[in-house]
């Protein structure tokens, strides 16, 4: 007698239509809940984009200075005394078979910097004076901001090339005649000063003589104190394993050994946990924005009775009010995610930008919020859409 | 067309809204329900909106018994077969006339395209075939409650349930309102009003007089139209 009856399907876009209706009538409340979730998707992208271009600008620089640079340097005696190398510790070393390359820098502590003879003698300013071989630059990739290196005039006369950190403590701005400063008592001229050295900082606190003119005015023992080593990649542990003795025969335990590449890397290891850190207050923070949503979505509902209660009288399902309230939930968060992905972009760029890194913004990462703001949406849209769905047409009508 | 059959309906607590309701109308009819605040002719009107479901008793809504329907089913048969007209209008604010008419047809499975045509054909229909473009706020009480009536004649129901459709009007809004129904009465769809006004209910065929839940006098029982 009576035909079956069925509610028709509603098409996708009619739900995505439906479902932007509550955006589009409060859009300060949709743009202030949706700035919840963009703020912790932002703060998640920032941080592991932020993470993984300084990790491509460590592999750059790795990959710039090399990772095949061994560090000798003169340790302890057992009775606790700094011990010495032998004088031609260098020349020893440089007869390993597959050392390509190997220079000396020697401390000399009694010779302490001061950038005139009127500065107090207490005031040494943590600086350093080494006496330097003249191919230290090529074998540590070390640059100069200013001036020159020392050749094989200069070593022999005062002339001094400042590590980076030195000629900002002392105030000298650039290489060149005028530049003087005084070490163990001499006016030594600065003819360059040093980029920061990424593979021996020591060196950015340094004021670097040729050996001569250490061991002439300066009262330098002529012994190294560290030895840095280039040598073949792939048989980098065999090296290493002969280096203590071979830099001092006479006493191998007295030398450390040391990589200066794992160390960089080492502190990246640092930084990666520290991101982890950040990462899990980004995660919260994007958790707090979901909560942001779910409220926004209770409220929604309940003004919105009477709303609910037309749409059930004019055919709606209790079905297609769920689907109504969870693609505005989704469709909240999805706006959420959009924008924290592209402030996070911006971010990182900037950062990046701004120390001068390459920019990396991990494909993953970018897919992986964006899935999560979804999910945030879904979850918390869920809850608010039933209740929207369970609720009675004649109480939600009666609501005026 | 709707058949009620010893319909109650009471409220937990004690209320009862409906107690043992039976009434015919038939198709093409136009029917006043009229009886003072409280006594239960809105839960008559829900419950013959199958917007909700009796206690006790049978609803046959255009010849289906409204308990053996899910509630996809009930949503498919107020969708086709019943417009409901509000008396606060429950218009959309922000969305114009036009596309709050095409709403009223939004779960019919149409193509938007669709959906709008029809929803200016039915503005036409009412007379505001002038006023697509305006928002609810730039419209007169009068103008809205059109605006309504069309969003309940846009799928062309047989049936339309008008629940105090003048009750917030002036009295030459409402005039005008009545006219409109009364139009679409002429046209062959049946119209159940609610109303408390008696000159209103006055002015229709067939009225049904409510009381504490119980229909208390049928001018169609006297007159023997029924």
């Amino acid at each position: 007698m009576t035909a079956p009856l069925a509610a028709a399907r509603m098409r996708p876009r009619d739900v995505m239509r439906v479902g932007a209706v509550g955006l589009r009538t409060r859009p300060m409340r949709a743009f202030l809940s949706a700035l919840g979730i963009a703020i912790g998707i932002a703060a998640m992208i920032g941080v592991v984009g932020i993470s993984s271009s300084s990790g491509a600008e460590l592999d750059r620089q790795l990959s710039a200075l090399g990772t095949n640079l061994l560090t000798v340097s003169s340790g302890q005696t057992i009775l606790g005394e700094e011990a010495k190398m032998p004088v031609d510790a260098e020349a020893m070393i440089e007869r390993i078979g597959p050392v390509q390359a190997v220079s000396a820098i020697g401390e000399i502590p009694q010779a302490k910097v001061y950038r005139s003879e009127q500065i107090a003698a207490a005031q040494t300013g943590g600086l350093t004076t080494y006496a330097v071989r003249l191919d230290l630059p090529e074998v540590l990739g070390a640059t100069l901001r200013s001036g020159t290196w020392l050749n094989a005039a200069t070593q022999t006369y005062p002339a001094v090339v400042l590590g980076a950190t030195t000629a900002e403590r002392l105030g000298v701005s650039a290489a060149g005649p005028d530049a003087q400063v005084v070490i163990g008592g001499e006016r030594f001229t600065v003819v360059g000063i040093l980029e920061p050295v990424a593979l021996a900082s020591d060196l950015d606190t340094g004021a670097l003589v040729g050996w001569p003119i250490a061991e002439d005015v300066l009262d330098y023992d002529g012994h190294p104190t560290t030895l840095y080593t280039r040598a073949d990649e792939t048989r980098m542990e065999a090296v290493r394993s002969v280096l203590a003795g071979t830099a001092n025969p006479e006493a191998s335990n007295e030398v450390d050994i040391s990589r200066p590449s794992d160390a960089l890397a080492a502190k990246q290891a640092t930084e990666q946990a520290f991101t982890g850190l950040l990462l899990g207050v980004g995660a919260v923070a994007l958790i707090v924005g979901g909560v942001g949503v779910a409220n926004t979505m209770v409220i929604s509902v309940l003004e919105r009775r009477s709303e609910i209660g037309l749409r059930r009288s004019l055919g709606a399902t209790r079905g297609q009010i769920r689907t109504q309230f969870l693609a505005e939930s989704l469709l909240l968060s999805a706006m959420g995610g959009a924008g924290g992905v592209c402030i996070g972009a911006v971010v990182t760029t900037g950062y990046a930008v701004y120390k001068g890194w390459p920019t990396i913004i991990p494909a993953e990462a970018t897919a992986g919020g964006l899935a999560a703001t979804l999910l945030i949406g879904a979850v918390a849209g869920l809850y608010p859409a039933i209740r929207a769905s369970r609720l009675s047409p004649t109480e939600a009508l009666a609501t005026p | 067309m709707i058949s009620l059959t010893d319909v109650s309906k009471s409220y937990p607590g004690g209320v009862t809204a409906l107690a043992s309701v039976s009434l015919e109308i038939r198709r093409g009819e136009l029917v006043a329900i009229v009886g003072p605040s409280g006594s239960g002719k809105s839960t008559m009107l829900n419950t013959i909106g199958t917007l909700d479901r009796p206690s006790g008793g049978t609803v046959r809504i255009d010849g289906y018994d409204v308990s053996k329907l899910s509630d996809n089913q009930l949503s498919a048969l107020r969708g086709t077969r019943i417009g409901f007209v509000f008396q606060h209008f429950h218009l959309a604010a922000k969305v114009s006339a036009l596309d709050n008419v095409a709403d009223g047809l939004l779960y019919s499975g149409l193509p938007l395209s669709e959906r709008r045509r029809r929803a200016r054909a039915a503005l036409d229909r009412v007379g505001l075939g002038h006023r697509i473009d305006h928002e609810p706020h730039e419209l007169s009480g009068g103008e809205r409650q059109r605006v309504a009536i069309a969003r309940a004649v846009a799928g062309d129901p047989p049936l339309v349930l008008a629940d105090e459709p003048t009750g917030a009007l002036d009295s030459v809004s409402g005039a005008g309102v009545m006219e409109l129904l009364h139009d679409l009465h002429g046209s062959g769809t049946t119209i159940v009003i609610i109303t408390h006004d008696r000159e209103i209910a006055g002015s229709l065929p067939r009225q049904v007089r409510m009381r504490d839940g119980r229909i208390v006098a049928d001018s169609a029982a006297l007159t023997g139209v029924a």
